[in-house]
């Protein structure tokens, strides 16, 4: 088994368009039972199955974590990539059958928090729409602070301000709008917490000036999911089950050892949790190292790789899996 | 099956006995004949029928009993249970998890039913026959983690994941091997277990740690940890050691066999969805050294185990003062032969005792 | 000497620092005995801190020792007190207007870094973002298991609860919820037969 994690047959019961670059994916269970409940936060592996290809991105949750009876996603297109967002974009209708994992959170709410200082940038937005279903239910501060490319492209503007009118700040680049961080950042209630799910520049933007301003580590928390990159193809062996593989170019080294039948441990599959970590036992080469968890000594060392997200330029590669 | 419920005492005339069958499924905790800590985690995902993992919270002869002894404790000291303040959805998560587990598990003793947000709970061994509105405290006697865990065996830690760790942020705990709630609430997974000694230096916490943070919704995970009890009480606390302490010093040679009891702590582990804590049910099962032994593998088995325990393993379980005596009790029961691999009785293919 | 070096230990047993001045907008300082060499040291380290800064300060034994060096320091705000227990609502006061960016510096014994770290962290700040350091006396503040009350000041292994009698050994383990060492019974097993008290760390 792998992943640590159950999977669920599921149906697509619906296919929205919000926007011309973000659709939503509503899921019910196919055997007709209730969906496990969540926290806010959670996020959800879609299995993808394109012709050959197998592939799994991970999608945040966006739905009332309480509500048992669907799974809501939202996927931005994103036409440069690998081909996971345009498939759900081009393939997925109404009644497939898909499967999907169970949740797993990796960026949940402090519940001790006085306050939830919530900071989203574009598609970022999704985790915040489950947590601020939860807080409201149990009667959790918040306050939402969005930046979005303009109006048209700002996906659930529209209810997030009209069901929270006093909590949720909108800001549009288009219209040279900017959230002013230092003021805001500024006279929060001790025991505030800030969440920032978002492009790497804005994560990287909050974490530093929060810093800055003396805001502890443990109060900032961030998401943060690498898609992985596309990249030359290169080869490599897996020792403990004696199989030379070959990673495609719009292929995750994670994926192909997946699709050559070898389980291998995962939960993100963007980079950020380490479940995937795997030791590597010879190079001649260089490394691609795209994820966030593994430390820059780490790195350098040769001896470590993510692959969900990470990849390799070079004659050989033989892992321990 | 239905389950007789014993009417039985866990102090003072400690009444206190095994069925057949209880010894029969007793989890003995040693797979070989020898002891040293392990991150020896498993699957969580049912066991063999009839067994202590067959269910997700397993009820025996001995729930009544518990449950009275549990409210015994508590009557004489409510810092028994305590929850922090950001636990209460933790609290409504467990909730939910033992009454759909139990109802589902049990259905002849346990009913749960539910419209919406009303739920109607029957638990027949205990006589209680409640409504209430789930999410809403003031619909219940107590905060929900007490109200389930005044109906549920064994004791319950209820972690908080932030930073990397997990934070022992409430629990129930009257059946405890010698640890305060009261004193460790608010502690870290490396801090609440500072006092055992070697494990630290061999990496087992790092590791466990690792493996608990990523316990995931629908994938619980077990293990078995034990210790040693002189006389069938449940509830050895450190704020009443200075009461129980002295029991110790009660053992002869002529009690042993009745006095003397292994403790095997049942140890699960479940993701709880609500809140993304972590429930950490610890169930305590206790055996007397006389009715052990009647199965001829564990006779020999604990006889070595006890005997080739590290001084400082024995010291911090408790027992190394009576431990000559202990393993001079045993040394009856093992007659030198290999014992069969794992934990079962194996009492159809594993010889008797040869005299 | 203030400075004591506290022999290793496990897990539980709190680890303290060395003050160094972090950026914050505001800084709140408190000390008590020969903790105030630890304030004196960290303004050196940085000049403009104590103009944001407020020092809660407790004399105990020593006096009138460095009472003019600290006012000397020009904090915005200097209160100096008969003891923590009689501070602890001007704290509560003081963190309740605090915000996020608050930067806390505990120096001195242990018994009084750890009820400052209570009050700072049930105000919502990690109790792992607070600094501290110790200096003075290394008595220890210990909680009795069985009656659970607290007996300050311990400075000898085994002592008696000042509570219910009982003959307590000294712990490492140690609660920051509580803000004190655990004391246990030494004699359970053994009724009567309590050894000699010795000299913690002797």
């Amino acid at each position: 088994m792998s992943a640590g994690t159950n999977k669920i047959a599921v149906t697509v019961s619906e296919v929205v368009e919000v926007n011309e670059l973000v659709k939503r994916f509503r899921f019910v269970r196919s055997d007709g039972g209730l969906l496990p409940t969540f926290s806010g936060g959670a996020h959800t592996v879609v299995e993808m199955h394109d012709g050959e290809i197998q592939r799994l991105n991970p999608y945040s949750l966006m739905s009332d974590p309480m509500d048992q009876t669907a799974y809501t996603i939202s996927v931005r297109r994103d036409d440069v990539g690998r081909g996971g967002s345009l498939f759900m974009h081009t393939q997925v209708k109404p009644g497939d059958q898909m499967v999907i994992s169970y949740p797993v959170n990796l960026f949940s709410l402090d519940l001790r928090a006085r306050k939830h200082l919530m900071i989203a940038g574009g598609i970022g937005i999704t985790p915040f729409l489950a947590q601020i279903k939860q807080l409201t239910a149990t009667n959790g501060r918040f306050e939402l602070h969005y930046a979005c490319r303009s109006p048209a492209l700002g996906s659930y503007v529209d209810e997030l301000c009209d069901h929270h009118p006093n909590n949720v700040h909108i800001y549009y680049d288009e219209q040279k709008q900017s959230i002013d961080l230092e003021h805001l950042l500024d006279g929060q209630p001790l025991g505030t917490h800030i969440y920032v799910c978002g492009p790497k520049g804005m994560i990287d933007w909050v974490r530093g000036k929060a810093e800055a301003l003396g805001w502890p580590r443990e109060a900032v928390h961030y998401e943060e999911f690498l898609a992985p990159q596309s990249g030359k193809p290169f080869e490599v062996k897996l020792a403990v089950s004696n199989k030379v593989i070959r990673v495609g170019e719009h292929q995750s080294l994670l994926e192909a050892i997946e699709a050559a039948g070898v389980d291998a441990p995962y939960l993100c599959r963007g980079g950020a949790c380490g479940q995937c970590e795997t030791d590597v036992i010879g190079y001649d080469g260089k490394f691609l190292h795209y994820d966030h968890w593994l430390e820059d000594d780490q790195k350098a060392s040769g001896k470590k790789i993510m692959p969900c997200v990470s990849r390799f330029e070079g004659k050989t590669l033989v892992l321990d899996r | 099956m239905t389950i007789q419920f014993n009417d039985e005492t866990f102090r003072d005339d400690y009444t206190f006995r095994n069925s057949q069958w209880a010894i029969d499924r007793f989890p003995f905790p040693f797979h070989e004949d020898s002891y040293m800590y392990s991150v020896n985690m498993e699957q969580h995902q049912g066991g063999p029928a009839g067994s202590v993992f067959e269910k997700r919270f397993d009820v025996d002869e001995h729930y009544v009993s518990e449950m009275k002894d549990r409210a015994l404790v508590l009557a004489e000291d409510p810092l028994r249970c305590q929850c922090l303040p950001h636990m209460t959805l933790a609290g409504w998560d467990l909730l939910e998890l033992i009454m759909v587990s139990k109802s589902e598990d049990y259905p002849d003793l346990f009913e749960l039913h539910r419209e919406g947000n009303n739920w109607h709970w029957i638990n027949k061994p205990l006589g209680i026959d409640h409504k209430f509105v789930f999410l809403d405290e003031t619909t219940l006697p107590y905060g929900p983690m007490e109200y389930i865990t005044r109906q549920s065996q064994g004791d319950f830690a209820v972690l908080d994941q932030r930073d990397d760790n997990l934070w022992m942020d409430a629990g129930m705990v009257t059946t405890q091997a010698d640890w305060s709630l009261d004193f460790d609430i608010g502690m870290n997974f490396f801090e609440w277990h500072a006092p055992v000694p070697k494990a630290n230096e061999m990496g087992i916490f790092v590791r466990a740690l690792k493996f608990l943070l990523n316990i995931q919704q629908g994938t619980p995970a077990r293990r078995l940890n034990w210790t040693m009890t002189v006389n069938p009480l449940l509830d050895t606390s450190p704020e009443n050691y200075h009461k129980w302490g002295v029991q110790k010093t009660t053992l002869t040679p002529e009690n042993i066999g009745t006095k003397q009891h292994l403790r095997v702590e049942l140890q699960t582990f479940f993701r709880l969805p609500r809140s993304n804590a972590l429930v950490f049910p610890i169930r305590c099962y206790l055996i007397s050294l006389q009715d052990l032994v009647t199965v001829p593998k564990w006779g020999r088995r604990l006889h070595r185990v006890i005997r080739d325990l590290p001084v400082e393993l024995a010291t911090y379980k408790g027992f190394i003062d009576n431990r000559p005596m202990i393993v001079d009790y045993l040394s009856q029961f093992d007659d030198g032969l290999p014992t069969s691999d794992g934990i079962w009785p194996d009492k159809n293919t594993e010889p008797p005792l040869q005299t | 000497m203030s400075k004591f070096e506290f022999p290793e230990s496990i897990n539980s047993r709190p680890v303290w620092g060395t003050l160094e001045p972090r950026p914050g907008k505001s800084h709140l300082m408190i000390a008590d005995a020969e903790g105030a060499e630890a304030l004196l040291e960290l303004a050196k380290a940085d000049d403009r801190l104590m103009s944001k800064s407020t020092i809660l300060y407790f004399p105990k034994g020593t006096g009138e020792t460095y009472l003019e060096d600290l006012e000397n320091l020009g904090a915005a705000q200097l209160y100096v007190g008969p003891s923590y227990s009689a501070a602890v609502a001007r704290l509560r006061r003081i963190l309740q207007d605090a915000h996020m960016g608050l930067q806390i510096y505990l120096s001195g014994t242990e018994s009084l870094m750890g009820q400052a770290m209570r009050e700072a962290a049930d105000a919502g700040i990690p109790h792992s973002a607070i600094q501290t350091e110790h200096r003075g006396s290394v008595a220890r503040r210990m909680q009795c298991v069985h009656c659970k009350g607290i007996t300050d000041d311990v400075m000898t292994d085994p002592f008696v609860c000042s509570h219910c009698g009982l003959n307590l050994f000294v712990r490492d383990h140690y609660s920051r919820r509580i803000a004190a060492y655990q004391g246990v019974c030494v004699d359970a097993e053994n009724p009567g037969n309590v050894p000699e008290p010795v000299e913690l760390y002797s």
